[in-house]
């Protein structure tokens, strides 16, 4: 196995566009290492991109931020303004590991481990991220809920790679929130995940709302019809209602071991309808 | 903080016993000096792996280990070939019983790989890569055969045989095909039928609990050396080294003394530890390949090859008279063995309805085999699971009776002079009291909140007493060395020494207490049963008395009078009397210096089989609260109080009782096997094997209780595995006290309870 840790995004992505064999990005390694000292996988090459600086770097841009693909978790939270504009998709990246896996994680690393159950996927999608990716035909953007493709599998050619996320400015009035259930209180792993983002008018009527879940599909998915039933409404208990029933019949689940169809169908509109609950007094505070 | 209740009035001026001193092997394992399994290593040392079966059942036809032996840098493989036959015999070990011919098939599969990691070759190699790729290169021809893993299905006429051998024991007459049920059990006394006849009231239930694993922190692991001339030696992790020895040397058709075991530290063991897995393996592959040879298991070989305890389907009946006493009392237990014969469901049995003074008893167990794991003991092996099913039935008799639960229990609760439905009558022992402390306790009368419900449960452990030997050395400073053979889990280091002080009347930190190799210090059971504390502490007693004896002895010497003439008192030698002369008092130490001229070195060696060990009974108290909307159910507090007859060192006797409740929690809501419909394990780590975190716990309280045991010098009676007993059927209790539904299924994980909750939600139950 070759390990290279170049210092340029182009370097990077002609490397990785070079090898022979499997090769992977390597930011925070809280999943490639696992990955590797379980044999799962045998690359021919890891790309170590922590060396490259905008990739670990935050910055302010139109509004919105520009976040690093390979920010740990730990510093997105300890930045003043994202926590402010996007508590839902901090707390929701907060969320991966311990204390020590947070110093490492990434946000670019966790939507491209391409689990359906990764924490922040859900939250980033809700909050309409904007994904940057560098390939050997160069950079081009995508919205967040078009890198993963399946379980482990991304929409990434081979020598592409993420660079960055970009959470967009935020109009007055919104609020997001990411609910995770696990049947512990930490170190887990979610059977269901839900994202809400909304806006309010004036007089408190929801005007845009996006709804994303996690681990009740083959990917994360961004339900349209959740979002519809909040759209319009003053968020009432009708709407949550019709929130939580939208959320759950989104969902196509399997069994497995973290629980079962039935159960991640009912908790699904639970947690959407919950997370709501957060965004909409969130909305309102701001 | 806990408070200690005393109920005798031993009339002792304690120094040392009792007090809270800091453990003497803190420092090391704070500072990461200490030595676990892993960390040994030897010059030339090998790297050792296992290659282990992907079936849950199969033929093994045959093993061809050319490619990997012809690998450079392949030092030595190993397989069945290698281990020999070993005739079928049942040898009690501790609280189990072990069978050499079982043991040899688990270190390495024989005829059939019998469960999903069984071990079927292994590797010694110059490097963990070297020997990763030898592994891939042994060619394994299986036949694949049906598998089983839950217990009553292994129980049905046509369910896959694993063992042709099996003829359940116990049933007359012998039947006439194998089968998976290898013994059948029966405890009781009266007439239950008559008992039932004369009840008002009567709770008849089935249970369903999986097994659990022990959840040690350090996975197994050893460094094994032998000589060419066959001289071995041996580091692990384990709870009892001496036993390590007795059966390594068995499987290698070995001298016992040519294997000298050095047992590390050890990060958790809870029973786990008692048997061995990867020891005889090591040292066949060392003995083959003449380098040391190093052996660690993942954390997926751990869930995969080592044991859990046993899973078991249960049924109870129990009958109440209305004005509150069990008359009659009857279970079926069916444990799950895993791939072995020997689950715990004898001492499950015992102990179903230990608790309770009830004439009529009828308790009968199943000892079945299924393709998994071969079950170990985990801490007060068979009792958790027949005492959840019984103390989830003695609740629901109090609520049908509208009586307390604690006075129900109260009213029915075994007490000195009870006779057990195992056979003996109870000497002084503590339920009352433990039941009293929880209806006295502030946290009983304390308010609910919505969704939370409170239960309590009782629960009984034997404790052991056994093999034990002590030396004690005293130096020529008057300090001294402690050295027991028991490896220390639960701060026996500590509570022996404080008795070693105390005995001697010197400074705790004046006493250095070490777990002695095999070959330093006479033989010693393993750590288990709750004996430690008991019988490592009289055999402490009884070598630190020798001591005190020889000081008196060398007093007299001194001072040319007859060694009747003095006498001992805190500390010091004294003439006795005015009628013995007038000498100035010699301490511990003004003897020790002169020890050279008054006959040489000064020491106590104690060589005992310990009899007299009082069994615990303990009381748990807990409160939890349920999301009705996921089905999630977690603890919002916790009160744990149990008798530990004197606890020498509170802290740790507190630590017990903690770590059982929060095993428990594991128990009760989250932890099982996950297998998928070939019989393989889907769960092998931490992540989805959910023990819980600390995060999912309160502080637990504790509450010691002390009635002294009589049959130690300080009262003691083992503490560790009682506090395992009492948390499923308490937390079960509790959850249906908030939720309205009887749950009789563990663990009570969130996609059961929300179903259940939905269900009674639709059939009009409360919300």
């Amino acid at each position: 196995m070759r390990y290279e840790a170049p210092e340029t995004i182009d370097t990077a992505v002609s490397l990785l566009a070079g090898a022979g064999g499997d090769a992977r990005v390597l930011a925070g390694g809280t999943d490639l290492l696992v990955q590797l000292r379980a044999d799962m996988i045998e690359p021919e090459l890891v790309v170590d991109v922590k060396k490259i600086q905008s990739m670990r770097t935050i910055t302010e841009e139109n509004g919105g931020f520009r976040i690093g693909a390979a920010v740990a978790g730990a510093e997105l939270s300890e930045h003043p303004k994202v926590k402010a504009a996007w508590p839902g998709v901090v707390e929701a990246v907060d969320l991966i590991g311990s204390t020590q896996i947070q110093g490492r994680a990434s946000m670019g690393g966790n939507l491209c481990n391409g689990s359906p159950a990764a924490d922040s996927v859900p939250a980033m999608i809700a909050a309409g991220t904007m994904v940057s990716i560098a390939g050997p035909n160069g950079e081009r953007e995508v919205p967040a809920e078009e890198i993963i493709v399946g379980p482990g599998k991304t929409s990434l050619a081979k020598g592409e790679m993420v660079t960055s996320l970009f959470l967009p400015a935020r109009p007055a009035r919104s609020g997001d929130a990411y609910l995770r259930f696990i049947p512990r209180t930490e170190m887990d792993i979610a059977v269901v995940g839900a994202g809400v983002s909304l806006t309010l008018d004036e007089g408190g009527t929801c005007t845009a709302a996006r709804v994303a879940l996690g681990a009740v599909a083959a990917t994360p998915l961004l339900v349209q019809e959740a979002a519809d039933a909040l759209i319009g409404t003053k968020l009432d208990d009708a709407a949550m209602e019709a929130l939580a029933a939208a959320a759950s019949a989104a969902c196509n689940p399997i069994d497995d071991k973290r629980g079962t169809k039935d159960f991640r169908i009912k908790v699904a509109g639970v947690l959407a309808r919950r997370a709501a609950q957060i965004a909409l007094e969130r909305a309102r505070g701001n | 903080m806990s408070q200690a209740l005393r109920t005798d009035d031993m009339d002792q001026d304690l120094r040392v016993v009792g007090t809270r001193p800091v453990r003497p092997d803190g420092v090391d394992k704070v500072t990461g000096r200490a030595m676990f399994g892993a960390d040994y290593s030897l010059p030339g040392m090998l790297v050792g792996r296992v290659l282990r079966s992907p079936h849950a059942h199969a033929i093994i036809k045959s093993i061809d280990t050319s490619k990997a032996e012809a690998l450079p840098g392949v030092k030595a493989v190993v397989t069945r070939d290698d281990f020999q036959e070993m005739p079928s015999e049942f040898i009690p070990a501790g609280e189990m019983l072990i069978n050499y011919r079982d043991v040899v098939r688990n270190v390495m599969a024989r005829e059939k790989a019998l469960y999903d990691g069984h071990a079927v070759a292994a590797v010694a190699a110059t490097s963990v890569s070297v020997a990763k790729k030898a592994l891939k290169l042994i060619k394994v021809d299986y036949e694949v055969l049906p598998h089983v893993i839950d217990p009553s299905e292994a129980m049905k006429p046509d369910a896959p045989v694993l063992h042709d051998h099996i003829f359940t024991d116990g049933v007359e007459p012998k039947p006439e095909k194998p089968s998976n049920v290898a013994k059948r059990v029966e405890f009781g006394m009266g007439d239950v039928e008559a008992g039932f006849a004369s009840a008002d009231v009567v709770v008849e239930r089935s249970f369903k609990t999986q097994p659990v694993h022990q959840g040690y922190i350090e996975p197994h692991a050893c460094v094994a050396s032998v000589s060419a001339d066959g001289q071995a030696e041996l580091w692990c992790s384990t709870q009892g080294h001496y036993v390590v020895r007795a059966n390594c040397a068995r499987l290698l058709g070995m001298d016992i003394s040519k294997i000298r075991v050095t047992a590390s530290e050890i990060g958790g063991g809870f029973g786990g530890k008692t048997v061995v897995y990867l020891e005889p393996v090591a040292l066949a592959l060392s003995r083959k390949a003449c380098h040391p040879v190093k052996m660690v298991m993942s954390r997926e070989e751990v869930f995969r090859a080592s044991g859990p305890t046993s899973g078991a389907d249960i049924w109870v009946k129990m009958g109440a008279t209305k004005d509150g006493k069990i008359v009659a009392a009857q279970t079926d237990l069916k444990y799950q063995a895993g791939a072995f014969p020997g689950s715990p469901v004898q001492p499950g049995a015992m102990c179903a309805f230990a608790p309770y003074d009830v004439e009529n008893v009828l308790a009968v167990g199943y000892d079945v085999v299924t393709n998994r794991p071969k079950v170990a003991a985990y801490r007060a092996p068979g009792g958790p699971i027949s005492e959840y099913a019984v103390e989830s039935v003695v609740d629901e008799l109090a609520r049908k009776l509208e009586i307390d639960p604690v006075d129900f229990r109260l009213q029915n609760a075994a007490q000195q002079g009870t006779r057990a439905a195992y056979g003996p009558k109870f000497g002084p022992v503590g339920l009352v009291q433990t039941l009293e402390a929880v209806k006295n306790h502030e946290h009983y009368k304390a308010p609910l909140g919505p969704n939370q419900g409170r239960g309590v449960a009782s629960g009984f452990w034997f404790n052991i007493g056994g093999e034990t030997s002590v030396e004690i050395n005293l130096s020529e400073d008057g300090t001294a060395t402690l050295m027991s053979g028991t490896p220390d889990i639960g701060g026996s280091r500590a509570s022996l020494a404080m008795m070693a002080a105390e005995e001697l009347c010197i400074d705790l930190e004046k006493v250095r207490p070490l777990i002695a190799d095999t070959s330093s210090l006479g033989y010693n059971f393993l750590t288990g049963g709750s004996r430690v504390t008991f019988s490592a502490g009289l055999a402490t007693v009884e070598a630190a008395r020798e001591i005190v004896k020889e000081l008196c002895a060398r007093a007299a010497k001194i001072w040319e009078i007859p060694e009747d003439a003095v006498e001992w008192e805190k500390g010091y030698v004294r003439p006795a009397g005015e009628n013995a002369g007038n000498f100035e008092p010699l301490s511990v130490a003004d003897i020790a210096k002169v020890a050279g001229k008054t006959g040489g070195p000064i020491a106590g060696y104690a060589r005992i089989n310990a009899q007299g060990a009082a069994p615990s009974f303990g009381t748990h108290l807990v409160d939890v609260e349920v999301d009705p909307e996921t089905g999630r159910a977690w603890v919002t507090r916790y009160t744990v109080v149990q008798d530990a007859g004197k606890a020498i060192h509170p802290s740790y006797v507190e630590g017990q009782y903690q770590g059982g409740a929060v095993q428990g929690i594991g128990w009760a809501f989250n932890e099982e096997y996950i297998y998928d419909d070939k019989g393989c394990l889907e769960n092998p780590g931490f992540l989805d094997y959910r023990i819980p975190v600390a995060s999912d716990v309160p502080m637990i309280d504790t509450v010691i209780v002390e009635v002294p045991n009589p049959r130690h010098p300080y009262g003691v009676r083992g503490v560790g595995e009682t506090p395992i007993v009492p948390p499923m059927g308490a937390i079960a209790n509790a959850v249906s006290a908030a939720t309205g539904i009887r749950f009789t299924e563990l663990p009570m994980s969130p996609p059961k309870v929300l179903k259940a909750l939905e269900e009674h939600r639709a059939n009009g139950g409360g919300d």
